[in-house]
């Protein structure tokens, strides 16, 4: 691809991000002088013990998940918008949302009807967390089992759709039957939430994180050939079946285990591409993979940061907020454009 | 069979078509013929008779149902997928789907097979899509996005992306389609010049006939009982011609050596 140097973008991009980034930090409903929190950030002992753990265990591994779980759900995104050549593909296109709620949903909801094994007074991240995989990877195995006996990709992307449903009607079911309390701890869940994730879980999330991305960068050929279609991928000499697998499962990988950590977290996924592809007019995925990664972060932290600053007390839905800041960006940008392309 | 040293493309009793739920559905079979090197070939016949089925089987786009395909004396199942982008490039029928791809960013991605795994181009990579934009005379368009590009222009994007692949065949199918008369002759003139100056072998499939029999080295003839090949004065002389359209609209005229509008039948 020719050369066109997009440092200047990327170097922006990076300070604008480090910057929101110990914004982010400083915002909290205990205020804390921005001094004092680069003192402890920079390993100073001689600041209050509880500024230390706030600073420490909380807000720092909050601004990490954010910029993880954007960024993730950011490539997501792109992966599955070039892969069904369809700008509304996002990462839960494929279902695995709707496989994680379920998951959840059978473990928070199920217990006061099933009861028995289920029954667990508390239900900690762990369990939230395993539960949501599990669903996950069901509905992957479910998706990539039929995808081996498909040659349309377009079909997989409405088998995807078709396991949503599916699961959405299960949930209505078990939310018909539950009790108020557990219903309240569903919805909780799926609202979102990037804060709770102690530094042990977040090492668990951030390797499997670079495991997702690393294999990114393996299949940025196939998916630049893609965007000639798959026959001309396939003259190219590239192997579909295969690449087409590696995008499935890196993408169930990434989008499955950031729903465990952190609900189901919507528009991410799906706009983030978008700007990316608007601020950088390319198609090359050499360059769009990073862009998204980091806009994505860019974005989530900026959408955490406003959840917790209104009042100091409450913290508002992370999910609402993307959503309820971030369409309206999508469509300006649109308007400004006229154009929206994969 | 004529076993000769200048064919790079051997056919051996082909039958192709498509497999469905273990039935097969054959679309012509017994097809034998030879491809000289450096020449430019038409596959003609009409809507439905299997054209466009026989270049995607020639291209390993999709398996034959019987009989072989020798590409270079080398069985074209014998070849991988890397070997064959080295040996074979195409232009479908199909439209790019929509991307902010430029001119030569596409033409670029020609080069994929000889690329490292992040698609880095070298030196050697520049100079061969160089050669292509400068064949296809895309110079001035090379920055255009390829949703700006009328239909012919984008046709020549697609030849020279074929090209940039540095294969010994390119295969397109229907090349022509959506163009104007004189779009239509520019590419023919194109894809002559480029057989004689560059030696690649050239198969096109086409419905402009009377131009293939005037522009092409040889024709393939798909008709409904029998597989015609050889040169026009040859295909003539075998009567090819006459069974191509079994409507009496149109016919052939022996004396023009072309195709014409049969008038009485109005």
């Amino acid at each position: 691809m020719k050369q066109k140097t997009y440092k200047k973008h990327f170097i922006l991009l990076s300070v604008l991000l480090i910057v929101l980034f110990f914004l982010n930090i400083s915002l909290g409903s205990v205020s804390i002088p921005f001094k004092e929190i680069f003192h402890t950030l920079i390993g100073d002992t001689s600041i209050k013990d509880s500024w230390q753990t706030i600073v420490l265990d909380f807000r720092v591994p909050k601004a990490i998940t954010a910029i993880i779980v954007g960024s993730g759900l950011s490539i997501c995104g792109l992966l599955m918008q070039t892969l069904f050549r369809n700008p509304l593909a996002g990462p839960f296109v494929l279902g695995i949302s709707s496989g994680a709620s379920l998951g959840v949903a059978l473990l928070i909801l199920g217990s006061s009807i099933f009861g028995g094994f289920f029954l667990t007074s508390s239900i900690s991240n762990w369990s939230l967390a395993i539960a949501a995989s599990l669903g996950a990877f069901l509905v992957l195995f479910a998706v990539i089992m039929a995808a081996n006996s498909i040659r349309n990709t377009m079909s997989i992307l409405i088998i995807g759709l078709m396991f949503g449903s599916l699961t959405a009607a299960v949930i209505a079911v078990l939310v018909y039957f539950s009790e108020a309390t557990q219903i309240q701890q569903y919805l909780f869940w799926s609202f979102g939430s990037l804060g709770n994730l102690s530094w042990s879980e977040l090492s668990v999330f951030g390797s499997i994180y670079l495991v997702g991305v690393l294999a990114c960068l393996s299949i940025i050929k196939p998916l630049n050939s893609f965007l000639l279609g798959e026959n001309y991928a396939k003259s190219l000499g590239i192997n579909i079946k295969k690449s087409r697998t590696i995008i499935l499962v890196v993408t169930s990988l990434l989008s499955g285990v950031i729903t465990a950590f952190s609900g189901p977290i919507a528009f991410i996924g799906l706009a983030v591409p978008h700007i990316a592809k608007m601020l950088f007019t390319t198609s090359n995925h050499k360059i769009l993979i990073p862009a998204s990664a980091i806009i994505g972060g860019i974005v989530l932290l900026i959408c955490d940061s406003i959840a917790q600053l209104p009042t100091s007390e409450f913290t508002l839905p992370i999910n609402a907020i993307t959503s309820l800041f971030g369409a309206p960006i999508v469509i300006w940008l649109l308007l400004r454009k006229k154009k929206i392309v994969v | 069979m004529k076993t000769d040293e200048n064919n790079i493309l051997t056919i051996e009793n082909l039958t192709i078509g498509y497999e469905q739920k273990k039935q097969q559905k054959i679309i012509a079979k017994g097809i034998n013929f030879a491809i000289k090197k450096g020449t430019l070939n038409a596959v003609v016949g009409k809507n439905g008779i299997g054209k466009s089925t026989l270049l995607r089987t020639l291209s390993k786009v999709q398996k034959p149902l019987a009989g072989a395909i020798f590409i270079n004396k080398k069985n074209s199942k014998a070849y991988l997928h890397q070997e064959l982008a080295k040996t074979i490039s195409l232009v479908l029928t199909e439209q790019l789907p929509e991307s902010q791809l430029t001119v030569f960013e596409v033409i670029a991605l020609g080069r994929q097979p000889y690329t490292n795994w992040i698609d880095s181009l070298t030196k050697k990579d520049l100079k061969k899509i160089h050669w292509a934009i400068e064949q296809t005379n895309l110079e001035a368009l090379q920055n255009n996005r390829c949703s700006e590009l009328s239909d012919g222009q984008m046709q020549r994007v697609l030849i020279a992306r074929a090209l940039s692949q540095d294969t010994e065949i390119i295969i397109l199918d229907e090349p022509t389609a959506h163009l104007d008369m004189h779009q239509t002759i520019a590419i023919f003139e194109l894809l002559k010049k480029l057989t004689s100056s560059t030696n690649k072998t050239i198969i096109i499939s086409t419905h402009e006939i009377n131009l293939a029999t005037k522009m092409c080295d040889e024709l393939i003839v798909l008709s409904e009982n029998k597989i015609y090949t050889g040169t026009t004065a040859e295909l003539i002389q075998q009567n090819a011609f006459e069974n191509l359209f079994t409507s009496k609209i149109v016919k052939f005229d022996r004396a023009l050596q072309q195709f014409v509008i049969n008038s009485q039948s109005f």
